[in-house]
């Protein structure tokens, strides 16, 4: 555990009725970071989000923001703000007051909130839009107002609750850029919820990978890519190939699995602390594995054969079969050097596949 | 937006016959009703053609009549305790319907628009023998409360539409922006459900301003003005007079009810 954590949540419960949404989630999110929340709908990521606001309370264990425990501070209270999945734009009033909805209490002059007012406009790049009414704006439009709304509060965390989850997918990908680039320019943590793998991975710190009310793995994108902890949040983010295997150690100084498919595979041993014989799972994304013509002269290596092509544009996908492996091999690679139709691979063909150890993942086995 | 602006205008493009069939809808609907003030005008005791002339005589008469300022006075007493306590239940049935999980929701909801369809000399007929089993005398009292029984279906109906547009995070919205719950209501929810509030009210009291059979069976000493028009139907020399009460009775309610559609919707066309 860190010590600088900003929130620290410990052994949080939430029940419904006997229903539990939230089983025992223990993390921390640290100042200025932006950090997510990733599941599936349902998992009770916007649970944990409300918990943080202040709406839900928490059935169980504690949440300290800044350092103070959180449970008796009404929402009003509390140095966060929310933007909300709807975000919950006030429909009476226009988009100048709905930004400067929260000031009330900060007894500033007239022209000193409108001069905050046009700043936040600014920023979210809808300048001179403070007199539109709030049924005239577009999904994109709304979202930022939701933004510069509670942005104005200078809060020291900011929660997003899918924010960008209504939007079209090319705007979604604008707003992705552009929401990154405000959290680095406010400095402010960033509480961010999706369901969207790739979302997270372009745009957090860290991430926490949740399922069923539990939180699977927190870590930066890199670490949830290169080196998952479990088969769920391997085949969570992105695609994994996912090899039965045996522990082999001889000796103390180096270890191997004996894997179906892919052969013996050395191991360093800080990958693997399994005793001698131990069942274990080898994982490997599509990408690296490389696709070879002719048989390698070093290295690892198998021979396969091909068994479905798909081309994409910019890379393509493969499935290759393997012997000692019923599920055939995904395997993914950039079209960079092929230009022609003929330089691709044709199904049926034999072909060789190889790989570095290095890439290799090992699991516990299910 | 184009998109959005095409199916608009398909929508909106005007239809020939339907036009017409309103027209004509219209017009079966209303002109017998317009008979009422342009006899209220005619300088004749009796209602028939040809018109004999202009005269305000039977609306100067009404003015002096003491009867007819004491059945005002009930019937504006009634209806704006009916307005007021309909339109608080009326929020309080949307608030629920729309906010909570209530299991049965439809079946409570049926059951509250059941009096409009319902006629009211069956609520009038039991409401007068349960009453006079209780032994209860019969006053304005129990006119208000048949009153209340006809006008709270308009009150749900009006509000319904205010509160399902309202999303419950907007109240949120506002706590997490610093305001407590009392700022909240009169900074978020107060002005949105407003226009629903004052289009209830008006709705109400319109309705049992006119209302007739509950108060036919319900109404003890004190008449009120349809009880009073009633009354007078009885006499052949009032008739003038009561085509004019009648015929400000039609103005107003029209007024009211105008006035309660255009505040009722306000805000809501592209919400
Ligand atoms: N107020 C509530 N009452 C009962 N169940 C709830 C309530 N809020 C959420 N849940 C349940 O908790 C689970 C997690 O919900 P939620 O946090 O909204 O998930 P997510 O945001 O990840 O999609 C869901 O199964 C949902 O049905
Ligand atoms: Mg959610």
């Amino acid at each position: 555990m860190k010590n600088d954590a900003f929130i620290s949540i410990r052994n949080v419960n939430k029940y419904f009725g006997s229903f539990q949404a939230i089983d025992n989630v223990n993390m921390d999110i640290g100042e200025g970071e932006f950090f997510s929340l990733l599941g599936a709908s349902g998992c009770g990521k916007t649970t944990l989000l409300r918990m943080l606001a202040g709406f839900e309370s928490t059935s169980d264990g504690e949440i300290l923001i800044d350092g103070q425990p959180s449970a008796d501070v009404p929402p009003h209270h509390r140095p966060v703000n929310m933007v909300f999945q709807s975000y919950a734009i006030f429909p009476h009033l226009n988009v100048a007051d709905n930004i400067a909805y929260g000031l009330r209490k900060h007894k500033l002059s007239k022209p000193q909130k409108q001069e905050m007012v046009d700043e936040m406009l600014e920023l979210i790049k809808l300048p001179g839009y403070g007199k539109r009414k709030a049924n005239e704006l577009s999904g994109g439009q709304r979202q930022r107002i939701a933004l510069a709304r509670a942005l104005i509060l200078k809060p020291k965390v900011l929660l997003l609750d899918e924010p960008l989850g209504a939007l079209d997918k090319q705007l979604r990908e604008q707003m992705q850029l552009e929401l990154r680039a405000l959290q680095r320019q406010v400095g402010i943590t960033f509480v961010f919820v999706t369901h969207d793998q790739e979302e997270a991975l372009t745009l957090s710190d860290r991430i926490a990978v949740m399922s069923g009310g539990k939180v699977l793995q927190v870590d930066t994108p890199e670490g949830l890519y290169e080196a998952p902890k479990t088969r769920e949040v391997a085949s969570f983010i992105g695609n994994m190939n996912f090899f039965q295997g045996t522990v082999r150690r001889n000796g103390s100084s180096e270890a191997a699995i004996e894997t179906q498919g892919l052969g013996s595979i050395p191991i360093s041993l800080e990958k693997v602390t399994k005793p001698d014989g131990a069942p274990v799972q080898v994982a490997l994304r599509p990408e690296k594995f490389e696709l070879l013509e002719e048989e390698p002269t070093g290295g690892h290596f198998v021979s396969a054969k091909m068994d479905k092509t798909a081309y994409l544009g910019e890379r393509s996908h493969y499935y290759v079969t393997l012997d000692g492996k019923s599920e055939p091999v995904a395997v993914s690679s950039t079209n960079q050097f092929v230009a022609r139709d003929d330089d691709r691979w044709k199904e049926g063909e034999p072909v060789w596949l190889s790989w570095s150890p290095e890439a290799v993942v090992v699991l516990d086995a299910d | 937006m184009s998109a959005r602006g095409d199916t608009g205008t398909y929508i909106k493009r005007p239809n020939r016959p339907l036009q017409i069939y309103a027209v004509i809808f219209l017009i079966v609907l209303y002109v017998p009703v317009l008979f009422i003030p342009m006899f209220s005008f005619n300088d004749s005791i009796y209602v028939r053609f040809p018109l004999q002339g202009f005269t305000l005589q039977w609306y100067a008469e009404l003015w002096s009549r003491d009867a007819v300022w004491a059945a005002l006075f009930n019937s504006v007493k009634v209806g704006a305790v009916v307005a007021a306590i309909s339109t608080i239940l009326g929020v309080v049935a949307a608030r629920a319907i729309t906010r909570y999980r209530i299991p049965g929701k439809s079946a409570l909801v049926t059951f509250i628009m059941m009096p409009l369809v319902i006629p009211g000399i069956i609520f009038g007929v039991a409401l007068l023998v349960l009453l006079s089993r209780m032994g209860v005398p019969l006053s304005l009292y129990t006119v208000t409360l048949g009153h209340l029984i006809v006008c709270l279906p308009f009150a749900v109906a009006t509000l319904l539409p205010r509160f399902e547009g309202f999303d419950p995070s907007m109240e949120e919205a506002s706590a997490d922006l610093g305001e407590n719950g009392w700022w909240t209501f009169w900074r978020v929810t107060f002005p949105m459900v407003f226009p629903g509030v004052v289009a209830s009210l008006l709705l109400t009291f319109t309705i049992s301003f006119d209302e007739f059979i509950m108060a036919f069976f319900l109404t003890g000493t004190d008449a009120t003005l349809p009880m009073y028009i009633w009354g007078q139907l009885r006499f052949p020399q009032e008739f003038p007079s009561v085509l004019a009460l009648s015929s400000l009775i039609l103005f107003i309610s029209f007024i009211l009810v105008f006035i309660a559609q255009r505040v009722g919707r306000m805000g809501l066309e592209d919400a």
